[in-house]
């Protein structure tokens, strides 16, 4: 590079938004100050080129995902950003706690909604949210699950608002995915980026695949000495399949579809070449609808037949649990803080984004009052139908919001639009502010481990708040600092000066 | 130190299939290499139609209404991914195998399999013309000798390899088969000294194609004959490529499933291939030819068909293992 080179964050422009790398913040360490300069050093031409080289790695090694239109396939990559996130030791203990406590109510929730039902009758969530969402599963009913877990593996999106404080968009609790894209990254930046990353200490993400594999032991069927884990997935057609093969690899177990296993005696086993082998858990990866046509969806040719009944005879464990999807509603979702109260008598460790439920006076009167800045959202849908965006809307789409609203508020929640926070992101016109969102993953089997991190992920396009990958978005390497306790665990070989230089 | 690990019965016919596709790939492109290269004038529209007649692809061919033209058939083989037989297709189904194959294979197999395929998918009409199309003949068969060598160095040899290579062996076993029954004709008494030379080029043409021809001058007399060729392709069981080879490496695996990996549906199978083995190894070829070499291939080839069916209801897909089998049987 020449000396004349211009410094690539001359024109960087975070404002309003709380940016990742350039906020200063206690505790950072002078790390992202030391990004900054080995970024510089490297230079915008180069950085490009060698994330070019990375994207066409990571095409090569099949890390894609596939899209289908008509008649073709295509496998696309998760674009990848490699400036990487930077979260403070600090910042993670809150997050990692906060997820920990998110986790447990989760869980309380269900096993009580299958069971007693003491938060419907005391009146802290209205029953009708619970028996009216098609996710409830009266197949759960009075069916207890080892250690109270439902769900063992957890995926909560988590944004950061323009005072920098965490809050929780959205809870997934039935098979959350992008795990693998974690721990991808990390390895794409240690083979493209060795000189941004050199010295620095950070959190492993290597772990998780073990720890996966232990939660799957310890709810396998008691007695069983070294039981059979498998990782049951619909299939190379699956989008996620990529994420299969990564998991099952890093658990060292079986990738089976459902075709691979058969039921005999309410018992499951696995068609091998030396004849049936018995499996004692399954970490499935499709959903309750499809997982058994003998109970729920007849026509689903990816589940098993009689899975259901082993199950419920305590012969087989299943991670997920069945009829998980209730508490990650919408509707719930609203309730969460006051869910996390009931069980745990503790306050909230991640907020809500605010949230006002329709269904309650209050919440409709100050929505009607504020339409034109609040998101309005249908409680009973997914993947952002419905939605009303109020700065955005026209006058006639406010009306049609407000009269859906007056004509059934139970159906509306609305929130605040969150100002989320930016990352600097490679462009083609060098280093600009994008939107981040982050998804931590617990796993749950005895207790909680919270995979240092999570998931960025990040809206390539300019002033997008969408993050989803089949919208624009990509992700970022999410580094999550070693606090002075961990130093000397992850000790890696330091260069240039060490941090703050 | 490692446990064995059970091997899923989906797992061992993908393994068994990519490896057959992977080495239709290669015969392939050193088919259309051969014809390509050492034709004789004037009779290219008879060489060309040899592929078709090698892959057995006459109906196909004809339901396309196509003709025994270079140009075609060169399109039918190498760009043609609704033919079966093509290259395209067949990498198609050897990486749709590797897909599912990928919590078994390295790493290293599946990137190598996956860029091949994207380069395969991508042949231009231009690189069929003129001198490009050995090049690219060439970088075809590269590719899957990579993978082989990639799968030699890299593949755990357990359960799942001896798949893999019954796979291949069979594929193999077929395609020499074929390649020796398509110049069966030439084997009748010939009259005038000029047709013997031509026979005999023509039978280098064949040696070649099975990637042969240095070996096969090395051990031949001097002035070989027809039948020295018909016996260093199916009975030299120093040469890769013979029959005689891969049947004796097929019941290796077959025995070392059973043996190491007390597969019990490995029987049939084994049986099958030693009655292989019985009518291949020590029959004079002479003998063979007088009593009708057509009729012999043609039953070698069946055999073959209904050991892979063998292989298949053993262990693949149609295999529905009853639980009092299973119990009685584990250890």
């Amino acid at each position: 590079m020449t000396m004349s080179a211009p410094d690539p964050f001359d024109l960087y422009r975070p404002d309003p938004y709380f940016c990742e790398l350039t906020r200063s913040r206690v505790g950072d360490g002078g790390t992202p100050e030391l990004i900054r300069n080995r970024l510089r050093a490297i230079g915008i031409e180069a950085l490009q080129a060698r994330a070019q080289a990375a994207e066409n790695d990571l095409f090569n090694l099949g890390i894609t995902f596939t899209v289908y239109s008509q008649a073709t396939a295509i496998d696309r990559i998760l674009p990848f950003d490699c400036i990487p996130r930077v979260i403070t030791a600090s910042e993670w203990a809150t997050l990692e706690s906060g997820v920990k406590q998110r986790v447990a109510a989760l869980n309380a929730f269900l096993h009580d909604i299958y069971h007693d039902r003491h938060i419907l009758k005391d009146g802290v969530v209205p029953a009708d949210l619970v028996f009216g969402n098609s996710n409830y599963r009266a197949e759960m009913e009075g069916f207890s699950v080892p250690f109270n877990t439902y769900v063992h593996i957890c995926g909560i999106d988590i944004v950061r608002d323009e005072h920098g404080d965490f809050r929780v968009l959205e809870d997934n609790a039935r098979t959350p995915s992008g795990v693998s894209y974690v721990i991808e990254n990390r390895h794409l930046m240690l083979r493209a980026f060795p000189d941004l990353m050199a010295g620095m200490r950070l959190r492993p993400v290597d772990d998780y695949g073990r720890r996966l594999r232990e939660a799957m032991t310890d709810i396998a069927p008691a007695g069983v000495e070294d039981p059979q884990v498998v990782l049951l997935s619909p299939g190379i057609y699956n989008s996620a399949y990529f994420e299969h093969v990564f998991l099952s690899r890093e658990m060292g177990v079986p990738l089976v579809e459902g075709a691979d296993l058969t039921v005999e005696n309410d018992r499951v086993f696995m068609r091998t070449t030396a004849g049936l082998r018995p499996v004692h858990t399954i970490y499935r990866r499709i959903g309750d609808d499809f997982l058994d046509p003998s109970v729920f969806r007849p026509e689903s040719m990816l589940g098993v037949s009689g899975l259901m009944r082993a199950w419920r005879r305590g012969n087989v464990a299943l991670a997920n649990a069945v009829g998980t999807g209730v508490a990650d509603d919408k509707a719930i979702y609203a309730y969460m803080p006051r869910i996390i109260r009931y069980y745990l008598d503790q306050d909230a460790i991640l907020a809500n984004v605010e949230t006002h439920i329709c269904r309650e006076k209050q919440g409709l009167t100050y929505t009607l009052d504020n339409l034109e800045r609040l998101v309005v959202k249908p409680v009973g849908e997914s993947g952002g139908y419905g939605i009303t965006i109020g700065p955005r809307a026209s006058s006639e789409q406010i009306e049609a919001a407000r009269a859906a609203l007056i004509a059934d508020p139970a159906n509306w929640i609305s929130q605040p639009v969150v100002g989320l926070s930016v990352g600097p992101t490679l462009t083609e016109t060098g280093i600009k502010p994008r939107h981040l969102d982050l998804r931590p993953f617990a796993i749950t089997g005895r207790s909680t481990w919270v995979l240092p991190g999570g998931l960025s992920r990040v809206a390539l396009k300019e002033g997008s708040l969408v993050v989803n990958s089949s919208q624009g978005g990509g992700s970022k390497d999410t580094w999550v600092l070693a606090d002075d306790a961990m130093q000397a665990e992850h000790d890696f070989p330091r260069s240039e000066g060490g941090r703050g230089a | 130190m490692s446990r064995p690990t059970p091997l899923l019965a989906r797992y061992a016919e993908s393994l068994f299939w990519m490896a057959r596709y992977l080495e239709r790939v290669e015969n392939l492109a050193r088919l259309v290499d051969v014809t390509q290269s050492f034709d004789s004038a004037g009779q290219e529209a008879v060489s060309w139609y040899a592929l078709v007649r090698i892959n057995a692809d006459e109906v196909g061919f004809a339901e396309r209404g196509l003709s025994a033209d270079a140009d075609v058939v060169k399109r039918f083989y190498l760009l043609d991914a609704t033919n079966p037989t093509s290259v395209p297709a067949s990498i198609e189904a050897a990486r749709t195998n590797a897909r599912t194959l990928r919590p078994l294979i390295s790493t290293e197999m599946w990137m190598q399999l996956n860029v091949f395929h994207r380069e395969l998918m991508a042949i231009h009409e231009d690189e069929l013309q003129g001198d490009r199309l050995s090049r690219l003949c060439r970088r075809i068969k590269e590719g899957v000798q990579a993978h082989t060598g990639i799968t030699e160095g890299t593949f755990f040899r357990d359960e799942g390899w001896h798949f893999y290579q019954l796979g291949r062996l069979i594929e193999r076993a077929d395609q020499t088969t074929r390649l020796i029954d398509i110049k069966y004709h030439l084997l009748l008494p010939s009259v005038v000294e000029e047709r013997r030379v031509v026979e005999l080029t023509q039978w280098s043409v064949v040696v070649r194609a099975a990637a042969g021809y240095h070996a096969f001058r090395r051990v031949a007399p001097v002035g070989f004959t027809p039948s020295d060729v018909v016996e260093f392709l199916l009975s030299d069981t120093s040469f890769p490529r013979s029959v005689a080879l891969c049947v004796v490496q097929m019941e290796w695996h077959l025995t070392q499933l059973r043996s190491r990996y007390g597969l019990r549906g490995t029987v049939p199978a084994l049986e099958r291939v030693e009655e292989v083995r019985a009518a291949l190894v020590g029959r004079s070829v002479e003998r063979l030819i007088s009593e009708g070499l057509h009729d012999f291939l043609d039953a070698l080839q069946r055999d073959l068909i209904m050991l892979a069916g063998e292989i298949g209801t053993g262990f693949f897909r149609d295999w529905r293992p009853l639980l009092e089998q299973t119990q009685t049987q584990s250890s």
